[in-house]
């Protein structure tokens, strides 16, 4: 049980290069993988390939094959990919329906969308709300949110559909601190509580730092490295990959830097 | 035989801010009986000569505006439309083909008396046009109208279309608004003389479409992971209302354009 992309490469429609691969990578339930990268260096098309939306809804040509739960995505139809991979874009407003007043509707969109009797629906919608913590939302407005409210919608949206997987494309890339902190305490939240195995492309390495049981990183198109996130995120090679250190790797170094041993000795003064 | 889809407006287990009962007689009048209305107003509008038509219309719906307290976004509305309105008479006050009686002298521009109650009727019927279609929508929730539609048997595709071409214009102004905000902040000046706010739409036009084209791609994919494909039947968690009173109404309004249509058809109305 797991997603797995053996071998994977994928060309856009009309590119001649490919955007991704060859890559190998792999998705457990109840674990996290990070993966960070500078600027395209495939993390978005990653995500793309890993829910099966690339090819099959934007196209283009993918070689290799994605299994999810050892079933070939390419045999399975967008809204059955939907019920197994759950996939949060970066931007929160182009994910809202802009059909529906309330989050709770917003979030009803999906399990409505696949036909589920009504009382089904709404103890999806309840549980969402519940797991991604936003219960006191429901009577809101969806598009009349916070930047970190909004995403939270968007996830809760997702979960509705209760994948065993979820994909998430920088979800925090357009929060302020507060939004990034609520964002990742709802993650750590579903993984706890619903075994989900989590994709998170990510800019912000703390938030990996936090979460992340496994780090890889991108650079055009392939992994440059991969391995258990505490040993990764500390790699001196990050910069070289466009990626920054979490703060507190960074600390780290300046305390070493500064001859100060790390971690500080026993008995050792705190200054605050 | 159609099918009723799933409804849950008596579940037990639906928030009351999810069921929302309309408050107001025309308020709570089932979306296709408004759009029925609106039809009606819009074929009295111009199918009927002269200004009774428009007259009629106009009355009607600013008393049914005033009714349902929506006067305010009525003439907003309104305002809005001003400058397809000074169009109107500017081009029918001066160059009406076969006019030719003349109001005053202007150099080599002649305004006429023809020009004017042609350009003030169109102006009528156009207002008449737009305020009947602008009050169905300030009196009908978007989600109202796609789930009447749905349960109607408009499929899940056509109903995402009307809804995404009902929100496309909020959402423009939206997209507008944060643009702007955006050039204004690197310099650009939208203020003051109006030859200045034009030269600052170049820079805004590109932006503004190929922002909303990019948008669709993401919206698009977005869809396809919410299960917005799934074979069969959208669960509806709620649907309107359809009393008596509607059926009537949508009978009534659709056999007056039956009527009116037979009489324009036959001649008998001028």
């Amino acid at each position: 049980m797991a997603i797995e992309l053996g071998s994977v490469q994928y060309r856009y429609a009309g590119s001649s290069t490919a955007a991704l691969g060859p890559i190998d990578l792999r998705v457990d339930p109840g674990r996290v993988v990070g993966v960070a990268g500078a600027n395209e260096s495939g993390k978005t098309t990653l995500c793309l390939v890993a829910t099966g939306l690339a090819p099959s809804v934007i196209g283009g040509r993918l070689d290799g094959v994605v299994r999810v739960d050892g079933v070939d995505a390419a045999t399975l139809k967008p809204h059955e990919l939907a019920q197994r991979c759950g996939m949060l874009f970066q931007h929160a407003s182009t994910q809202l329906s802009h059909t529906t007043a309330t989050v709770f509707e917003e979030i009803a969109f999906g399990p409505c969308n696949l036909g589920l009797a009504v009382d089904e629906v709404i103890e999806r919608v309840w549980w969402a709300l519940r797991v991604a913590g936003i219960e006191p939302l429901a009577a809101r407005d969806p598009v009349r949110l916070s930047g970190g409210q909004g995403q939270l919608v968007a996830l809760a949206s997702v979960l509705a559909l209760r994948p065993r997987y979820l994909i998430l494309d920088e979800p925090t890339s357009e929060l302020d601190p507060a939004g990034t902190r609520l964002v990742t305490e709802a993650l750590t939240r579903i993984v706890r509580e619903t075994g989900a195995g989590i994709l998170l492309v990510e800019h912000k390495t703390d938030v990996l730092a936090q979460i992340a049981d496994k780090v890889v990183v991108l650079d055009r198109g392939a992994v440059a490295l991969s391995g258990p996130g505490a040993e990764i995120l500390a790699d001196p090679r990050l910069a070289g990959l466009g990626v920054e250190s979490p703060a507190s790797v960074r600390l780290e170094r300046a305390v070493r830097a500064s001859g100060l041993e790390w971690p500080a000795a026993d008995g050792a003064e705190v200054i605050e | 035989m159609t099918v009723i889809p799933r409804a849950a407006a008596e579940n037990p287990g639906l928030p009351e801010y999810v069921i929302r009962e309309p408050s107001g007689f025309y308020h709570s009048l089932n979306p296709a009986t408004k759009l029925c209305l609106a039809a009606l107003e819009v074929v009295v509008a111009f199918a009927i000569p002269g200004w009774l038509g428009p007259g009629i219309v106009l009355a009607a719906l600013l008393a049914t505006a005033a009714m349902s307290r929506t006067l305010r976004g009525l003439m907003f509305i309104g305002i809005a439309a001003l400058p397809l309105v000074v169009s109107i008479m500017v081009v029918n006050l001066f160059i009406l083909p076969g006019a030719t009686d003349p109001i005053a002298r202007l150099g080599p521009l002649a305004p006429t008396w023809s020009g004017l109650w042609f350009g003030l009727m169109t102006t009528a019927r156009l207002l008449a046009f737009s305020s009947a279609v602008a009050l169905a929508y300030l009196t009908t929730p978007i989600d109202d109208l796609l789930a009447d539609m749905s349960r109607r048997g408009l499929g899940r595709r056509g109903v995402f279309v009307v809804g995404a071409a009902v929100q496309m214009v909020p959402r423009t102004l939206e997209r507008v608004r944060e643009i702007t905000d955006a050039q204004r902040a690197r310099g650009m000046d939208t203020e003051g003389r109006i030859w200045r706010r034009a030269r600052g739409l170049v820079p805004l036009a590109g932006p503004v479409v190929f922002g909303a084209l990019a948008e669709v791609e993401e919206r698009t994919m977005a869809l396809e992971a919410r299960g917005f494909t799934a074979p069969g039947r959208q669960t509806l968690l709620r649907i309107p209302a359809d009393r008596g009173i509607d059926r009537v109404l949508r009978r009534l309004a659709l056999a007056a354009i039956a009527a009116i249509a037979i009489l324009r058809i036959t001649g008998r109305m001028g």
